[in-house]
């Protein structure tokens, strides 16, 4: 518990990083540094959009997997560590 | 006459091949010419026959199928949750985030996934992979090409009844949507049937409005709240003020009583820059500039009259056609007049009178356009009459650069938000023109034939490449210039700023040697004036008009005399000259 709560205090404490969000399977925000209203947006679209990115992974190779999501935007980087029940979502600016 | 040849074949023979071969002609019939019939006809000499030497042109119109656009929205709603938890409970999904984060596997997961995303992270923060290098070279190139200016799209007002886009305002966030004020201005023209409404479109669809305002009086100005992006201000034809809230639709939501607000169309509104974004003035051609607070419209907060005497009569008072504010200067602000002037004022001057701090004329007529440049505060633009003119503060007499006269009107002109030295203006020809005073002087650097009919207004977008031009006809047409018009040249500023300056000494030294003559020709005149005042004190108003009417005649009867002299020795001159050589042009000499 306290493990996890140390985890993601050094990730927010990086340089550069916006949100951290945590995502359960169905989609549901379990844990955030941002906003309600901006978390539940950010984790319903990441979580379809990851389900996607891994099934197309999965379909062109069954043997395959998706292991890391990360989207540059003109704004910031979003990037999206999948698993089987949670994802870990983070948003940073990274040209500062 | 009949020609009858008869053919004689066999029936056994009907249908059988044929075998040509050669023989020698022979005549079946010989008609003989008829000397007779000459006398029946008449020879046609001359004969007319047409001949075109132009080429053929043929003119074809093509009809595209119009492009029908729609808006339509969903609505999310979060989801996702087990079956017994309600979403909107804070208690239930606290306590169903509790549960997750106890779960041995998530705090096993997370782990994993934390320290794979901070290798990321570090990743990111450590080298910038997409880092531009070359990114200096790239606006050197952009000043080469030619200026150009295309439009994007055309927004036409869809009533039968055609009124005037009076005045424009952009959206305060990016470049979606443009409010319009649609009225008509000319005196005792409007119609009965004419629409009141205005209206905001969205950029994407120039089809249907996005909202229809509703006021009670056709709006004359309309201006976006730069605070509160929902909220508009409009002026009325009647003069009344009134404000919109786009949530709320498009009937106004408060209106200033009527007592308390213009006697005249109100031709500028413009927002505050206060705590509350609620504060704004207006001005009107009956004279006034008053404050209003929407929160609370029914009276004026403030009135300042416009009455260069300081005496603040209202009948003395010069017509507001024009408004300028700078939020950066809060108690400062400018007002073109009717009459050409601009007057400058300071709101927060101790008494009214103070409230008036200066006045520039030039101007012929009324003043439809007045913007303090952008980058330099202290020099301002004005449009009026045939002329676009620059001024600087300091310069009282005369503005230090202005525009040849030409030969159309000038409606309306602001300055480029991105470029020092650019700024637009509309004719009456339905022309658009950009200038580049540090490009050239004399003429425009692009001039665009927008539409055929008279543009009224103009507003250029905050991030100066998008502008939009109102028309007499209330067609608004969005125009993009070209990327060398919208990007700061290399040392513009600085050149910008030498022109202003040394327009401006050279316009001060100017005055300077004026007010020297006029003492000079004073002291000189002195002397004599005396006997000049007792003679024109003598002479009563009749007789000086009596002197002057035959001073006027005596003039006009000089110029016929030597007109018709003049045309003497012309004549004589001429029969000299064809006298002297006679198989030459007579013209020749002349």
């Amino acid at each position: 518990m306290a493990e996890v709560e140390e985890m993601l205090k050094r990730i927010q404490a990086h340089k550069g990083v916006i949100g951290t969000i945590v995502v359960n399977a169905e989609g549901i925000p379990i844990r955030t540094t941002l906003d309600n209203s901006t978390t539940v947006q950010y984790a319903g679209l990441l979580h379809q959009l990851t389900m996607k990115a891994r099934s197309t992974v999965r379909d062109i190779d069954p043997q395959n997997d998706l292991t890391f999501l990360r989207i540059r935007s003109k704004k910031h980087e979003i990037m999206v560590a999948p698993d089987k029940e949670y994802l870990l979502i983070v948003i940073q600016n990274p040209c500062e | 006459m009949e020609i009858v040849y008869v053919y004689v074949k066999k029936r056994s023979e009907f249908g059988r091949q044929c075998n040509f071969s050669d023989r020698l002609g022979e005549t079946n019939v010989d008609i003989q010419p008829d000397p007779s019939q000459a006398s029946n006809f008449i020879e046609r000499d001359p004969i007319d026959a047409a001949i075109q030497c132009a080429s053929d042109m043929s003119e074809h119109e093509v009809n595209t199928e119009r492009f029908e656009m729609e808006n339509q929205g969903v609505n999310h709603l979060e989801g996702g949750w087990p079956k017994d938890v309600n979403p909107l409970e804070m208690e239930q999904t606290i306590r169903f985030r509790k549960k997750v984060e106890k779960d041995e596997n998530y705090v096993y997961t997370i782990i994993q996934l934390g320290s794979l995303m901070e290798h990321c992270i570090k990743q990111n923060n450590a080298i910038n992979i997409y880092e531009e290098y070359f990114e200096d070279e790239e606006t050197a190139d952009v000043a080469d090409e030619p200026p150009s200016a295309k439009t994007i799209s055309v927004f036409r007002d869809p009533n039968l009844i055609k009124r005037t886009a009076t005045h424009l305002s952009w959206h305060p966030d990016g470049s979606k949507k443009l409010a319009v004020a649609y009225s008509s201005l000319e005196f005792q023209r409007s119609s009965k049937d004419m629409s009141y409404e205005s209206y905001i479109w969205d950029l994407e669809n120039p089809n249907k409005p996005e909202l229809v305002l509703r006021p009670s009086s056709p709006l004359v100005c309309l201006e976006y709240n730069p605070k509160d992006t929902h909220i508009l201000v409009g002026g009325c034809y009647n003069g009344q003020i009134a404000y919109w809230d786009t949530r709320k639709g498009g009937q106004p939501v408060e209106l200033s009583t009527v007592e308390f607000s213009h006697r005249d169309p109100v031709y500028g509104t413009i927002w505050l820059q206060s705590k509350t974004g609620t504060d704004c003035f207006s001005a009107s051609t009956d004279g006034q500039v008053l404050w209003w607070d929407i929160r609370k419209l029914t009276e004026p907060t403030e009135t300042l009259v416009m009455d260069i005497s300081r005496k603040g009569v209202l009948e003395n008072a010069l017509g507001a056609i024009a408004l300028e504010f700078e939020p950066t200067m809060p108690t400062k602000f400018m007002v073109g007049t009717e009459q050409g002037m601009v007057i400058t004022c300071n709101r927060k001057a101790k008494t009214p009178a103070e409230k008036i701090v200066g006045t520039y004329s030039g101007h012929h007529g009324p003043i439809y356009a007045l913007a303090r440049n952008p980058f330099f505060p202290k020099n301002f633009l004005t449009v009026g009459d045939w002329t676009a003119r620059i001024w600087s503060e300091d310069c009282k007499e005369s503005s230090i650069m202005w525009t040849k006269y030409h030969m159309a009107y000038l409606t309306d002109g602001c300055w480029s938000t991105i470029r020092p030295a650019v700024f637009f203006t509309s004719k009456m020809d339905g022309t658009l023109d950009i200038w580049d005073f540090l490009f050239k002087q004399n003429n425009p650097s692009l001039s665009v034939k927008v539409c055929d009919e008279p543009l009224f207004s103009l507003r250029l977008q905050d991030n100066g490449r998008f502008i939009g031009c109102g028309s007499k006809l209330g067609t608004v047409t969005l125009l993009e210039v070209s990327s060398g018009l919208c990007t700061l040249q290399r040392n513009e500023k600085n050149l910008a700023t030498a022109m202003f300056e040394r327009e401006a000494k050279r316009e001060k030294i100017l005055e300077a040697r004026h007010r020297e003559m006029r003492l000079k020709e004073r002291t000189k005149a002195e002397g004599k004036e005396e006997d000049v005042n007792v003679e024109t004190e003598e002479e009563k108003p009749e007789e000086l008009l009596a002197r002057v009417q035959q001073e006027f005649f005596e003039v006009i009867e000089a110029e016929i005399k030597r007109k018709e002299r003049a045309t003497k020795l012309l004549k004589a001159q001429e029969k000299e000259v064809t006298d002297e050589n006679e198989d030459e042009d007579p013209y020749k000499e002349e």
